[in-house]
Parts: structure tokens; sequence; C-alpha cells
């Protein structure tokens, strides 16, 4: 069962200001368990994206380097309170996890 | 004039602005010497920051430390702890029955000294009890999953809380003490002391690191260093008694368990924050 | 899945296909590269024209390679693509990120690096590529912790 995605969304005039932190190991294939001694094996987010209900938005392509448990903060115009930001990944293994969230009204 | 005394006014005068005299007259005087070498080494910190630790020399890595836990990477092993804080055991009630006001701003008491048992408590032993007293398996010192992790969420529910260990007593003296000493003393094959580094040379750069000053040290742990490996304070002190190549005590030694007495008296009166990040 | 699911929500928009064909797919060609040059090549981003308006905020001294924290904004008119690559990392490209739809040309996230180096971004407006550097010095490495 994939980890939780978390969102944070603030509403600036028309600008959808959305930070998001995705759990996931973003495992580089360098790094030894340090119980086993064994290499753990590559395993990351490749695609994310990212839409305003329903449209896409952003959408990116990573790599193994982006940090573990990964963070990023992106900004949509033309948001009002009450649409939809939804995001989702896809990794090198096939998996894949969504979360989806309001925007607030401006505070 | 003790010898203790003369040593520290000859060869560390030079170094230290402020010497700390190795018999200590009161935990109180002790603090407030350290705040007085502190505050000169360091002109313009409000005490307040002494949480930061080595951030209080280095604005570059304040900065990377706000703008990591605006949104840090560990939040899902802090939910972890909550998970385990709410959970109610098998009699159906919780780690909250087990404190006052629910575990809210409670973490600033500990450790303290307990009379009856004879020894200092600590908030992980309190967490223990709890569990032994409600017919639960007590978790493993030192181990992040578990015990880590609890404290992980359940220190947060004291944040903001101010530093406020009581040495009340001949016998709690003595286990502050004891913790003072062991502060004091060159250990290891590099045979350092803890405040040999982080009393006389905080703020100086040792091996490409700053070292931080030892006000302050007590208040924020668990720290997850590189956002990312749980590591609790007595956690620290294995890393660091391994650093100067000692032989570590063990968790929840009478040693530690002291030495964190002591360190806890010497940061009274500064905000705990716990769950933080580190390099 | 997930792909043909918003592959059919674009189609009934009728506006994404053709951004989207720009980025294209997973670009392994790039993201395989173990030199900066190779990787710029296949990203299709080398020869870059240097840009100030492509503003990287990344700290001097990164307190841990691991989570390394970098922000990119681009003031060049029609920025579709920030790519961003760290040049002595074992596979320099560290991922693209592409704007649709009013999404602003601005990304911050935390990335890996193994090493002192610079943090490389690119920003491509149509046919054009710009490219703006910052160094970043790392004491611990990031991407064997």
């Amino acid at each position: 069962m994939a980890e939780p995605i978390r969102m944070r969304i603030k509403l600036e005039g028309d600008v959808a200001d959305v930070r998001v932190l995705i759990g996931h190991p973003m495992e580089t294939g360098l790094r030894k368990d340090p119980k086993t001694g064994e290499l753990v094996p590559l395993h990351f987010i490749k695609t994310v994206v990212a839409t305003l209900n329903g449209k896409p938005v952003m959408e990116a392509q990573w790599s193994q380097a982006v940090a573990r448990n990964p963070y990023i903060q992106f900004r949509v115009k033309g948001a009002k309170a009450g649409d939809e930001i939804a995001i989702s990944w896809v990794d090198n293994r096939g998996e894949s996890n969504g979360a989806k969230s309001k925007v607030p009204p401006a505070s | 004039m003790g010898l203790a005394r003369a040593l520290c006014a000859s060869a560390l005068a030079a170094i230290a602005l402020a010497c700390i005299p190795a018999e200590s007259a009161t935990p109180e005087e002790d603090r407030k010497h350290l705040v007085e070498l502190f505050q000169a080494r360091f002109p313009g910190v409000p005490l307040d920051d002494y949480v930061y630790g080595a951030m209080i020399a280095n604005p570059g890595a304040r900065e990377q430390y706000e703008q990591i836990m605006e949104f840090p990477p560990f939040l899902e092993d802090i939910e972890r702890g909550r998970r385990l804080w709410e959970t109610p055991f098998r009699n159906g009630k919780h780690f909250a029955d087990c404190f006052p006001h629910e575990g809210r701003n409670v973490a600033g008491d500990y450790p303290y000294f307990d009379p009856t048992l004879g020894t200092v408590v600590t908030f992980e032993m309190a967490l223990n009890r709890c569990l032994r007293a409600n017919g639960e398996a007590e978790l493993r010192y030192g181990e992040a999953q578990g015990m880590g992790v609890l404290t992980a969420y359940a220190r947060t529910l004291s944040d903001g809380m101010r530093m406020q260990i009581r040495v009340e007593s001949p016998e709690a003296r003595e286990k502050y003490d004891a913790g003072r000493a062991l502060f004091f003393r060159r250990i290891g094959q590099l045979n350092a002391s803890c405040a040999g580094c982080h009393a006389y040379y905080a703020g100086s750069i040792m091996r490409t690191e700053i070292i931080s000053p030892a006000l302050g040290h007590a208040t924020h742990w668990p720290i997850f260093r590189g956002g990312e490996e749980l590591m609790t304070f007595q956690g620290r002190f294995k890393r660091c008694m391994e650093q100067m190549r000692a032989v570590p005590f063990g968790y929840n030694s009478e040693e530690w368990n002291n030495l964190e007495y002591f360190l806890s008296y010497l940061s009274n009166g500064l905000p705990l924050k716990s769950s933080v990040f580190r390099k | 899945m997930l792909k043909a699911v918003l592959a059919a929500a674009a189609v009934a928009a009728g506006l994404i296909e053709p951004l989207r064909a720009v980025a294209g797919e997973w670009n392994k060609a790039a993201f395989d590269a173990r030199e900066i040059g190779l990787a710029l090549k296949a990203a299709d981003v080398a020869n870059a024209t240097a840009s100030a308006d492509l503003i990287i905020r990344a700290p001097e001294i990164a307190e841990n390679g691991a989570q390394v924290p970098i922000e990119v904004v681009s003031k060049i008119p029609g920025t579709q693509i920030l790519y961003l690559f760290v040049d002595k990392n074992p596979q320099p490209f560290v991922g693209s990120f592409e704007f649709l739809e009013g999404a602003e040309p601005f990304i911050s996230t935390r990335i890996k690096m193994g090493e002192t180096s610079n943090v490389r971004v690119v920003a491509r407006a149509g046919s054009k590529v710009y490219v703006a550097l910052r160094e970043v010095k790392v004491t611990i490495g990031g991407c064997a912790a």
C-alpha cells in the first residue's frame, strides 16, 4: 500500500499555491541496507501529474535523484475556491498513488 | 582556592571568557555561567535561539532548516508515533491517561528525580512505566521505530513549553552532579570531554563542522538527520561517544540518564521543539 | 491506466495533446546518461543560451546532500518546461517539469546531490532553450545516504 500524499493549497488572488509532500522511499539503488549489508534496489517515482479540475497543469518526469519523501511546490493561475487540485504518480515498479484537495477560499 | 578552580583560572581562561569551575556551587550557578560564556561568545543571539544549536553561527544552515521544516519529509514518522500514542491499550486506556493534561506540556519536566526509585526518570521511562502499568509490553530504549517514533509524536505535544527541570534534594543533586561529572570527564581514545567541545569550543569548527553549544542541546529531540534518520538524545550520546572512540554507555543507563538530567537543567527556560531537521 | 484516464481527459479538453508532445515519454536516454553533455543532448537541450531571467535559489552549502532545497523561477516568456540537472551526479539529469494550462514556470523541490556541483536549470520556450547554473557545495553526499 502506497504511503500518503499530503497537500497544502493556498489561494493568492487567482493563483493556487500548491505544496505537496509525497511519501516514497526514492531509493537510488546505491544505498546499503544497514541490517543486511545488501544494496536496496532502485525504487523511485518516474512521472507525476497535477491537474486542476481534471485538466493536467503540471507534468513531471523524475529520476531517483529527487529526494526521499519528495516535496514539490508549484503554482497554478486561474484557480478559484472550490476548484479541485489532484496529484498522481507512477513509479519504476508500475505502482501508483494519487490524492486530491479542494482550493480553499483566499485567507 | 581549590585545585580545580586554579587550573580553570590558568589554562582554560585563555580559551573561555567565563570559566566553569570543576566543582559546582549550585545547578543554577552552573547554568548562569554557561549562559554568560555563550552570550559573550555569540553576541546578539537571543537566548531562545540556542535551541537551533550550531545554526546560531550559520545563517545558511538556518535558512535550509526553515525551508525543510515548513513541510518536513519525516511527517509520516511522526504520524506513526501519533498512531502509537492514540491506540488504546488492551484495557481500553491510553498513554494520555498516564500524564497530566493528556500529555500536553509535560516533556519540559523530564527528567525528574524520583525519591521512591532513587533514580532520575526520563520521559521515555515514563512512557514505559505507563505501558507496564497497563499490562502492555515495554518498548526498547533506543529503537527508532518504536520508542523513537512514539517520542517523535509525544514530545511535540510539549512544543513551546519551557524546560523546567528541578534539582530540589540532596539525592537529586547527587544525580545532577553525576551527570555533570560525565560532561566534564575526558573519555575515549580522543581523550575529549563533552565540555571541551560543547562549552569551551562551541562555535569553533572541528572536522568541518561547527560545534554546537551545550545550552539548548536538550530541547529538540528526536532529530531527523538529513531529514530522514530518526535519532534520539541518547542516540546522539551514543554516536558522539563512538566518535570520541569511547565505548558508549547503554540506552537508559544511569550514566546517560544522569547526563540527560544535567543537560536538561542547563536548558531550563528554553522552549522545547521536537522532531526537527538536522544535517 | 492513469495515462489512459489523463489522455482521455486531455482529448476531451482538446488543448493538451500538442503541449504534452513537447515533453514526450519518460526520457530513458537522458535519465540514463552518466555525463552532463550526453544528458543535455539526450534531453534535446544542449547549446542553451545563458539567461539571467532564469533564477535558481539554492543553498551555498547544502546541509545534507540527500535533501537539497532548490527553487527555480523562469521570467522568460513562453517557458513551457524546466529541466533540472546536477552536473556531477552519477546520472546528471534529475527531472523535467512541464507547465500547462496556466501553471506558472516555477518549481520548488528537494533533490539529492552526490558532491559539490553545479545545479543546472534549462528552460524551454518553444524552440529556444536557456540555461542558468548555480554551484552548491556538498560535504555530506546524498546518493548513498
